[in-house]
């Protein structure tokens, strides 16, 4: 069993909604990762999306690409981000953990060995950001059979007619990218984002997660108002890029607790 | 199935290609799927392509039979198909001007597109010139500085060139740039791309644009030689110009058809780009296919003297035909690309594309194997005016 059902059912019952962070694993140093996600759940996250450094980051901004070119250059790889999660679960077992990446060093180490490998080591979802449902016939499968959530993206542009479909391969909860774009792209439309998310209710009964665009209390509040989930990436990485020698967790910690305030601000 | 029914309804040619982007993409390239099966059955779009290839590319580009060069190379006879002499110097415009009808039936006013060496850039800016679109060119930023003669046609043109610096600065990256552009302005802008890869459809659709070069060679040799040719040769780095002659001639079961890939400074050395001799299947670039990758499954950074060579995978058709058996694939090191650009200029008098002279240099390892009345037809993909500087760079010389 993952362990976002449950979560995301406890938060509903407290009438409160979810606060994910994204951070890239290896960034900005290996032995970073694990005290970084201990700090963001110490900021009062509900979930941790944690990214698989890749090589060719099609679908991300210059920010999550320049972190994944650190993790590579820490020579950070799947097996890596699977025993950080390892050492993550030794001191917390509460705390749903997602893995983002791009399909080929999943494909490499094949889908199977691998769903048997997260699920060792602790992880709950698997969102592999270019396999769409189309592509996934077999290894949604896998995953599910393995008890990790498949996660799932819908977008702007996504048809109404495609979201059942998605809705029907994915697990735990779906993903809806506020914009068109990259990731760390410019602000956002709530009014649009809105609409787009009671669409998707009516043919999802997933929690939705809205990310994209989010970078301080009042963009996470607007969000939290309108979703199961904030996400928010490209504005943590940008803060551990920034931080100075020996901050990063500070800093990061600060501005989720800032997140925190405006997410919580929405159940008030 | 027969081989030339691929790919399937879906873009899979067995395991390979397919459909492996971001959910932002996949509206729009079902847009472009719909539209490109109702442009290929509409006989006015394929009349004004074809009236486009005729009296704006020149076509049919001619088959010359290479006498100087066969005699030199002890064996078959050697005759080569001239894309060299398209408008823009290479086979690139033959899926340009297909793809800039396709962007103007489907009201798109901006293309974007990928570039290596230069010529898919200005075959692109070119097509947008001719049709009056707004061009931007993504291009390596190692790319722009070793391709600069290409760099300015392109400004010539009216694109507005955009180098990029992630990564390795090369191919590979400026389609993930290409790529990032669209997923932001997918509405208004039609991604123009370079070879027969990416996600379904565009390796069909390039594919089909580039088959006019086969069904040319297929009216052609008999007319010139009497028959159809032993062996066609190519080189493949994404592989549309080989694609494009092969794919003809895949029915023709006593015609071999051989792909030439970078092999760089050799295939021991790791410094090359020949994901089919020596690389392992995997997902890049929205479709799964033979790839350059790690064991951690990263991709790696890829060397041949030849820019437009320079990629760490290959067109998928690619893949399927060499688990099929129908087509071979070998490396030509980058000295052995040099001699044969050297030995096409000495005896023939025709500056070929440092890519085309791997496809050249093939056909000399093969011809001495064969009996002067066998043929052997190579792809001479493009010209070599663009490659100039780099081969007076390695033979010591400053223009």
């Amino acid at each position: 069993m993952s362990r976002i059902g449950p979560t995301f059912a406890a938060l509903k019952a407290q009438n409160k909604k979810a606060l994910i962070p994204f951070i890239t694993a290896g960034d900005p140093g290996r032995g970073m990762t694990v005290p970084l996600m201990h700090a963001l759940v110490e900021a009062g996250v509900d979930l941790i999306e944690l990214g698989v450094p890749f090589s060719d980051p099609m679908a991300d901004g210059p920010v999550i690409q320049r972190a994944s070119e650190r993790a590579l250059a820490n020579k950070v790889g799947l097996k890596d981000v699977l025993a950080m999660v390892a050492e993550f679960r030794k001191s917390n077992d509460a705390t749903p953990v997602v893995l983002m990446g791009y399909a080929n060093p999943v494909e490499r180490m094949g889908y199977a060995q691998f769903a048997a490998a997260a699920k060792a080591a602790g992880v709950d979802g698997v969102l592999t950001v270019d396999i769409p449902p189309e592509e996934s016939t077999g290894v949604a499968d896998v995953f599910k059979a393995a008890g990790l959530d498949p996660i799932f993206l819908l977008s702007p542009t996504t048809p109404e007619s495609r979201v059942a479909q998605v809705a029907q391969a994915a697990g735990g909860f779906v993903y809806y990218v506020s914009l068109k774009g990259v990731t760390g792209s410019a602000s956002l439309d709530t009014d649009e984002v809105s609409r787009k998310v009671a669409m998707v209710r009516h043919h999802c009964g997933l929690p939705v997660g809205v990310g994209f665009g989010i970078r301080d209390a009042a963009s996470a509040e607007a969000v939290a108002r309108i979703a199961d989930a904030v996400v928010v990436g490209s504005r943590i990485v940008n803060e551990i890029e920034t931080a100075p020698e020996g901050e990063a967790v500070n800093r990061v910690k600060m501005l989720v607790q800032d997140l925190r305030r405006g997410v919580d601000a929405a159940s008030r | 199935m027969k081989l030339t029914d691929f790919p399937d309804s879906r873009g899979h040619f067995g395991p390979y290609g397919g459909i492996f982007v971001a959910e932002t993409l996949m509206a729009a390239l079902e847009e472009l799927r719909i539209e490109y099966d109702r442009a290929r059955n509409d006989p006015a779009f394929m009349a004004e392509f074809e009236y486009e290839l005729k009296h704006y590319v020149g076509r049919p580009s001619p088959v010359y039979h290479a006498c100087r060069l066969s005699d030199a190379y002890g064996g078959a006879q050697i005759y080569l198909k001239r894309e060299d002499l398209n408008h823009t110097g290479a086979h690139k415009i033959n899926n340009t001007i297909g793809q800039a009808l396709l962007a103007r039936r489907m009201g798109k006013k901006r293309v974007i597109a990928e570039t290596g060496a230069g010529q898919h850039g200005v075959a692109s800016a070119t097509v947008a010139a001719r049709y009056g679109m707004e061009c931007i060119v993504y291009m390596g930023a190692e790319d722009v500085a070793r391709q600069a003669p290409n760099v300015y046609r392109m400004k010539l043109l009216g694109a507005t060139v955009v180098p990029v610096s992630s990564g390795s600065k090369t191919l590979k990256d400026a389609l993930n740039e290409a790529m990032r552009d669209w997923v932001t302005n997918v509405e208004s802008t039609f991604y123009i791309l370079g070879t027969a890869a990416g996600p379904h459809p565009y390796p069909m659709l390039v594919r089909d644009f580039q088959c006019v070069i086969g069904r040319e060679c297929l009216q052609q040799m008999p007319e010139l030689a009497g028959r159809q040719p032993d062996a066609v040769i190519a080189c493949v780095g994404g592989g549309s110009n080989a694609i494009g002659i092969f794919h003809p001639y895949i029915p023709h079961e006593n015609v071999r058809l051989i792909g030439v890939e970078a092999g760089g400074d050799g295939i021991a050395s790791g410094r090359h780009a020949a994901p089919l001799s020596a690389g392992s299947p995997g997902v890049l670039h929205g479709f799964r296919s033979y790839l350059m990758q790690d064991e951690n499954g990263q991709i790696i950074e890829t060397h041949s003297v030849s820019a437009g060579l320079d990629y760490p995978g290959v067109g998928p058709e690619h893949s399927w035909l060499k688990d099929a058996g129908r087509a071979e694939y070998v490396p030509i090191n980058d000295d052995e690309a040099l001699a044969a650009f050297h030995d096409l200029c000495r005896y023939e008098g025709i500056i070929p594309a440092l890519e085309s002279s791997h496809a050249v240099a093939q056909a000399k390892k093969l011809a001495p194997t064969l009996k002067k009345d066998q043929i052997i037809l190579v792809n001479l993909s493009g010209r070599g005016d663009k490659d100039i500087n780099t081969v007076a760079k390695l033979s010591g010389i400053t223009l």
